[in-house]
């Protein structure tokens, strides 16, 4: 190309220029120079004690209305966990039996609201979940406990690599804007349109019943004992690759679409022009520059789209049968279980919430102007 | 692309780019502001053929809902014993089921289940996020920041537990509460953006100056904010009305909304029950598209919506395209431009970009 030396005189020239405005050029890795993270980097890191602050009081307030929610939503209905204990022993326990019952839940009549309503935090501050009607009395976070890791492997795995994929794939389409790869576009949001469970459904009916090459439900094989062995990993693996693979097609949609409509407005920023002018590497100017900003959002939507993703991975595990805490809450509101409702509700709000902090620590960490808020 | 971008609008021939020719709309601004142009400017977001194919099939569904009656051959609940499980025919387009329903008729009497919950969960849901947003967006201070804190609560809380709770604590829950359990659960992220666009425009000034002439509160809201939160609205219009139908369908197919209101998650609930996977496909897979085409019509209006607020979002792959076809890359456009304008340029490019 012709072009070549003319740009690399003019990246000379500009970097020098951009040197020469730098208070301390000799510090600092020259190719860093004129990026956001460079400048901040300069300046140490500064704790944005605000922001954190006020992360921490929504995290808190959101705590709480959930678990006020939670609450109240059994107490605003007719029946109770107790009328629906009663009404599956079919008359067999005494009234004195009932009442004993109301004080274990939590749910005597003659306690005025407001004392419920402490005592209900009383009993979560001692990490009581109460006791699980349909799991024989058992405590309610004993089953959470049993079914959680499931769920966190399953969605996590999932989740991450879909979030992956599609960023880098969404990256890479908004770069060749107008090509080939465009169609890549109403594919994956055709694909993002389809109910998880139909989906998932389908996959059985295609590569477990019909062709055989997953299992069709279940963690693993009920004869395999579960433990740190090679048998049993690989068995895990098989049983969760049909769930994943679902999870993965469907929610990768959202990740291209938002990656791709972001590079789009990135790409006609005046730092890409600049880079570009510099005669940077296309590599370079598409991950380093265009990417890098265009992934901001990426971490936000992350945060917001957990909800949807442990809502979708709900169905997924009624479907293949997996036993995790979405079967868990399904098979509580067919039993009645109010009290294992609740705990799980809890549970995935909790899950959430954590989830999003995370999205929170990994976004200062992207975005120096989060870091400094308070400078 | 010049051409057709001609030909689409009536621009003067002498107008040499197609950008250039867009900008006939000034036209319209000459003219009295009437209801209908006001009307017609309101709408100029579907205007594009995406929003209009995702409308299309989206009215073709409407149709469907409201004339099932016509259109359904048989009785979606009717029983026929003697033809059970059979594969579609001309007698049953799209077979029948375990207990000899026909599964077209279902579908067409499905459609009405799923679009009624749909719309009324989407009207309650943006309903609420106006008012919640714009409030939420006009204000200032505390009353604020509590409204936000308030939908930034709702959108974090997973929806689909809750709604399963909720609607598990009712033996036959009626439409409407299905409908307002769903639009509770998908109103927060309509009002979040709402705010933060009436936040930008509260200190525009034509805001300004409609508070400095003492217009009364509700009388800005409405008159001259509403008209540019428009397209926001509408965008999250789209947007709830897809977490809705997936949510019914969902609910529906988990069971825990009575299965005696006909839609395609129910449909999908007695196909499971009853073993229809993998053998019996005709009454699977029908439901399961029609789920997926009516996304792809919303995901097509919001595409449209999208490009209509955002237009590098459109113009970005045609320009990169029209660039291509000069023979240039868009990815190298500062080099190419470049060296295209310099005399040194080869013979071969200037060619290629002469006829433009």
């Amino acid at each position: 190309m012709s072009s070549e030396p003319t740009t690399s005189a003019a990246q000379t020239t500009a970097s020098q220029e951009l040197a020469a405005a730098a208070t301390d050029p000799t510090a600092i890795d020259p190719t860093l120079i004129g990026t956001t993270a460079a400048r901040s980097e300069r300046r140490g890191p500064r704790i944005p004690w605000r922001f954190i602050g006020g992360r921490v009081a929504f995290y808190a307030f959101t705590l709480w209305a959930a678990i006020t929610i939670n609450f109240f939503i059994p107490r605003l209905m007719k029946g109770d966990a107790v009328d629906a204990y009663m009404a599956r022993s079919q008359g067999q326990l005494t009234p004195d039996a009932e009442k004993a019952l109301r004080i274990l839940f939590g749910l005597d009549k003659s306690t005025p609201l407001g004392q419920q309503y402490l005592d209900y935090w009383n009993m979560l501050l001692h990490g009581n979940l109460g006791y699980s009607i349909s799991t024989g009395m058992a405590p309610v976070g004993d089953a959470i406990g049993s079914a959680l890791p499931w769920t966190i492997g399953l969605v996590g795995v999932a989740t991450v690599i879909s979030f992956v994929i599609g960023t880098l794939l969404g990256a890479v389409v908004g770069w060749r804007r107008g090509g080939k790869l465009d169609v890549f576009v109403p594919v994956t949001t055709f694909l993002g349109t389809v109910p998880y469970f139909w989906l998932g459904l389908i996959f059985i009916a295609i590569f477990s019943t019909t062709l055989g090459w997953f299992p069709a439900g279940h963690a693993y094989e009920l004869g395999v004992d579960p433990g740190w062995n090679a048998d049993f990993i690989g068995e895990v693996i098989s049983h969760a690759a049909l769930p994943v693979l679902t999870i993965v097609i469907i929610s990768l949609g959202g990740w291209v679409l938002g990656m791709r409509n972001m590079m789009l407005t990135v790409l006609d920023e005046d730092y890409i022009t600049v880079a570009q002018a510099k005669g940077l590497p296309n590599r370079r100017v598409l991950w380093r520059y265009a990417a890098r900003n265009a992934v901001l959002p990426q971490v936000q939507s992350f945060a917001l789209a957990l909800g949807f993703i442990v809502s979708g991975t709900i169905v997924m595990e009624m479907v293949f049968s997996y036993p995790g805490i979405g079967l868990l809450l399904l098979n509580a509101t067919s039993a009645h279980d109010y009290a294992l409702m609740q705990g799980v509700f809890l549970v995935l709000v909790l899950a959430v919430l954590v989830a999003n902090i995370v999205a929170d620590i990994a976004y200062a960490f992207l975005d120096p102007r989060i870091r400094q808020t308070e400078g | 692309m010049t051409t057709e971008a001609r030909k689409k609008t009536t621009a003067p021939t002498g107008v040499g780019s197609p950008e250039t020719a867009w900008v006939t709309t000034v036209d319209r601004r000459e003219t009295r502001t009437t209801g209908w142009s006001q009307l017609k400017l309101s709408l100029a977001m579907f205007g594009n053929r995406k929003s209009a194919a995702g409308l299309i099939i989206m009215g073709v569904f409407v149709l469907v809902a409201i004339f099932a009656p016509l259109i359904a051959p048989y009785d979606p609940e009717t029983q026929n014993l003697k033809e059970t499980l059979q594969p579609p025919s001309f007698e049953h387009l799209l077979g029948t089921t375990h207990i000899g329903q026909d599964v077209f008729s279902q579908l067409v009497f499905g459609t009405r289940g799923v679009l009624v919950v749909g719309f009324l969960a989407t009207i309650m849901a943006t309903v609420v996020a106006v008012v919640v947003g714009v409030t939420a967006g006009y204000l200032r201070g505390w009353k604020s920041e509590s409204l936000s804190a308030l939908s930034n609560v709702f959108l974090v809380i997973p929806g689909l537990p809750l709604m399963i709770i909720v609607a598990s604590q009712f033996q036959d829950p009626p439409l409407v509460l299905i409908a307002a359990v769903l639009g509770l659960t998908g109103w927060a992220w309509g009002a979040r953006v709402l705010r933060a666009q009436t936040m930008s425009l509260r200190n525009r000034d034509f805001i300004q100056a409609a508070r400095a002439n003492g217009e009364p509160l509700f009388r800005i809201i409405l008159v001259e904010m509403l008209p540019n939160l428009l397209a926001i609205i509408a965008s999250s219009f789209v947007g709830t009305m897809t977490a809705a139908v997936l949510g019914l369908t969902t609910l529906a197919f988990i069971g825990v909304i009575p299965v005696s209101n006909l839609n395609w998650g129910t449909i999908l609930f007695w196909a499971q029950q009853n073993n229809a996977f993998p053998d019996y496909w005709w009454w699977y897979v029908p439901a399961g598209l029609c789920i997926a085409l009516l996304g792809v019509s919303l995901a097509l209006i919001n595409f449209g919506i999208d490009e209509y607020v955002n237009p590098r979002l459109r113009s970005a792959g045609e320009r990169a395209r029209a660039m291509k076809r000069k023979g240039m890359n868009v990815n190298a456009a500062v080099t190419v431009v470049r060296t295209g304008s310099a005399e040194s340029a080869p013979a071969a490019l200037r060619a290629e970009g002469a006829p433009e």
